[in-house]
């Protein structure tokens, strides 16, 4: 479908707009991104269930006019694990922050990861707790300034995609809010394979990462994730080892959760009666 | 056509129970002593088209049975001392978003690791007061097998009716005890299921609007409703709201929901008690011994004791306690932790300073002469 058919009133809850989200925040265009990723792949609104956790991004489930939960701090995933092994049918995403999905949740984050359970989850990484006042995360990293850290984090950041891919997940890929269209094409990648997916999405905050680390306005830190990030094996990265990579890392064809508890469990002791 | 006559142990009646309410998701977390509960659902589940899954902890066995429940299952957790902390968080989710589901707490020694394979009643009032902010809950517990399966599936019923988490406190000494029990026919007992809106597809549907029958009917995801669910104070629609009016509304609902019906949701047993001029009220394995005190007291003394077993704990049965205890020359609460729900029935007898407490708290099982000591203080007779 083409881009100028895209109507996004088909998919959001307009009378909880504006939302709350600050001027300048990445997450609209995440936003933005998944909604057309869907209308990409002509779902049903009725087939695609939302569960967030909870912070700025996690809010966006609300928005949405799909089947939605805005659950607890850390736990989307489990939630949308009771929700996908309930009902397979549905297209179950879950968009969060990056400290609902590493920090409380990490735990959840890697045995989702590790289950290879249908689910796409859409990490917001903003590198700071926005909601509750910029306090530093586990995608921080070293030496930036947050409220909890005036001095520095002293402790050193998580690499996404290596942590998902350490863990197991079928699907992983890194993109920006910078990099709209690429990040619609990699959620509808993601949301299109059939097992656990990770897309992080860096986006800005400029509100308590962008003023207290002094990167700018969201024009400013936009313009990071263009000048800092490379698609993966590109040449640049061979003359600049610290840029940081974009692109889908893997993807791979592994046996579904859901499907392999029908099979492997359900039709087999079915059977046997 | 030959009754299903089993000798089982208390975690099998559990479980017996929950399929025959009609049980088709669990989750769970290895913990002692509830596993076999757990173990016996894996089992059980898929062979009924059901699904069981081993989640990664105690807090994601909660919330994967919120996110089964929202996606139309009847579910359940089971866990014990440690775990029930943990899964706090998740059943006020529950409690707040009005989620159907049944936790059972096979309760053992505490706090903390405690003795997990010993017996304890420590939790009850966690069960009530366990996750934070204000809001009601369901508890129930039995002291033998048959009504460990009656029970299971009246939680069950209780959860789908209220659309509430409903905690079974049963202990480590019902799980493991074993027994003869009759698994009734399909429609022996009655099995609730969740009222579901008659709300059309495509017109607007209100998940937390009340009908005119006091109910609030449910949809499930992918039924094409379309609803929200959250945490935070919410108004009909699902939707954040915190305005005053509001939140009021909601906190009052939240509890009025189960506190009013009381009287309704209330179970209990009698035993002795036409004429009982001293009342033992006791809940779950303390009740067996309360019986054989009541028992000895009418043999050896003449002495008229009754038994009052209360099976729903929570929500306390105010008016039904203090009826059934009125008159009486003392009324002795019986529990294995320092004081729990004794102080529920001085609160709500005519005449506190006649309740007595008798207890234990060193993992044994209290015993018939532990009351009985209780009873000879009171009534000086004894040996």
């Amino acid at each position: 479908m083409s881009d100028t058919q895209f109507d996004v009133k088909k998919y959001i809850r307009a009378q909880f707009f504006p939302h709350m989200w600050c001027p300048g925040c990445g997450h609209g265009i995440v936003m933005s991104a998944l909604l057309r990723a869907i209308d990409d792949l002509g779902l049903k609104n009725d087939d695609v269930s939302v569960v967030s956790g909870i912070g700025c991004s996690s809010r966006i489930s609300g928005y949405l006019d799909f089947n939605t939960a805005h659950t607890m701090h850390g736990r989307a995933l489990p939630t949308a694990t009771g929700v996908k092994l309930a009902n397979p049918n549905l297209k179950v995403i879950v968009p969060f922050g990056d400290g609902d999905s590493t920090a409380i949740g990490g735990n959840h984050f890697i045995h989702a990861c590790r289950r290879n359970i249908d689910i796409t989850a859409i990490v917001m990484n903003n590198r700071i707790y926005g909601m509750t006042g910029g306090q530093y995360s586990p995608m921080s990293g070293c030496g930036v300034k947050a409220s909890t850290a005036p001095y520095g984090v002293p402790d050193r950041a998580f690499d996404l995609v290596e942590l998902a891919k350490g863990a197991g997940a079928t699907f992983v890929a890194r993109t920006t809010v910078y990099h709209a269209k690429e990040a619609q094409s990699t959620i509808k990648k993601a949301i299109e394979h059939k097992g656990f997916s990770v897309v992080e999405i860096l986006s800005m905050c400029p509100t308590q990462f962008g003023r207290k680390n002094k990167a700018g306005e969201a024009p400013q830190m936009m313009e990071w994730y263009k000048e800092a990030t490379v698609p993966m094996g590109s040449k640049k990265l061979e003359e600049n080892p610290d840029l940081i990579q974009r692109g889908v890392f893997v993807d791979e064809d592994v046996p579904e959760y859901c499907e392999v508890y029908q099979t492997n469990v359900i039709d087999k002791v079915m059977k046997k009666g | 056509m030959a009754k299903n006559i089993q000798f089982i142990p208390g975690s099998d009646a559990c479980i017996e129970g929950a399929l025959y309410a009609g049980c088709d998701f669990f989750a769970g977390y290895p913990i002692t002593p509830s596993s076999e509960v757990a173990e016996g659902l894996a089992a059980a589940l898929p062979k009924r088209g059901g699904k069981f899954i081993q989640m990664e902890d105690e807090i994601a066995s909660m919330a994967c049975i919120i996110g089964a429940a929202l996606a139309g299952k009847k579910v359940m957790t089971a866990t014990s001392g440690p775990g029930f902390s943990l899964k706090q968080e998740g059943i006020g989710y529950a409690c707040m978003a009005e989620v159907p589901c049944v936790i059972a707490n096979i309760q053992r020694g505490g706090p903390s690791t405690g003795n997990p394979t010993h017996v304890a009643q420590g939790d009850t009032m966690q069960a009530r007061w366990g996750s934070h902010g204000d809001h009601s809950i369901i508890a129930m517990t039995a002291s033998n097998l048959q009504d460990v399966f009656k029970i299971t599936v009246e939680a069950f019923n209780l959860a789908e009716k209220y659309r509430t988490p409903v905690v079974l406190m049963f202990d480590e000494a019902t799980q493991h005890l074993r027994e003869k029990v009759v698994i009734p026919e399909p429609g022996e007992i009655k099995v609730v299921d969740r009222i579901r809106t008659n709300i059309p597809v495509g017109e607007q549907y209100y998940p937390y609007l009340t009908d005119e029958n006091g109910q609030r009917p449910m949809s499930d995801f992918g039924a094409g409703h379309r609803f929200h669910v959250t945490g935070l104070h919410h108004n009909i629609m699902g939707f954040p709201d915190v305005s005053p009016e509001n939140v009021n509304a909601l906190i009052h609902h939240l509890v009025d929901k189960i506190e009013s019906k009381a009287n309704e949701i209330a179970m209990y047993k009698e035993y002795y008690m036409d004429d009982a001029e001293y009342v033992i009220v006791a809940y779950g394995t303390t009740t067996r011994s309360a019986l054989q005190a009541a028992e000895d007291y009418r043999n050896q003394f003449g002495i008229k004791v009754g038994v009052l077993e209360l099976q729903v704990v929570w929500p306390f049965a105010d008016e039904i306690v203090r009826e059934k205890c009125a008159g009486a020359k003392a009324v002795i609460v019986a529990e294995m932790n320092m004081g729990q729900i004794v102080r529920e029935v001085k609160r709500v007898v005519a005449e506190p300073e006649k309740v007595y407490f008798s207890n234990r708290v060193d993992n044994q099982i209290i015993k018939p002469a532990d009351i009985k000591a209780a009873i000879r203080m009171i009534t000086g007779k004894g040996v």
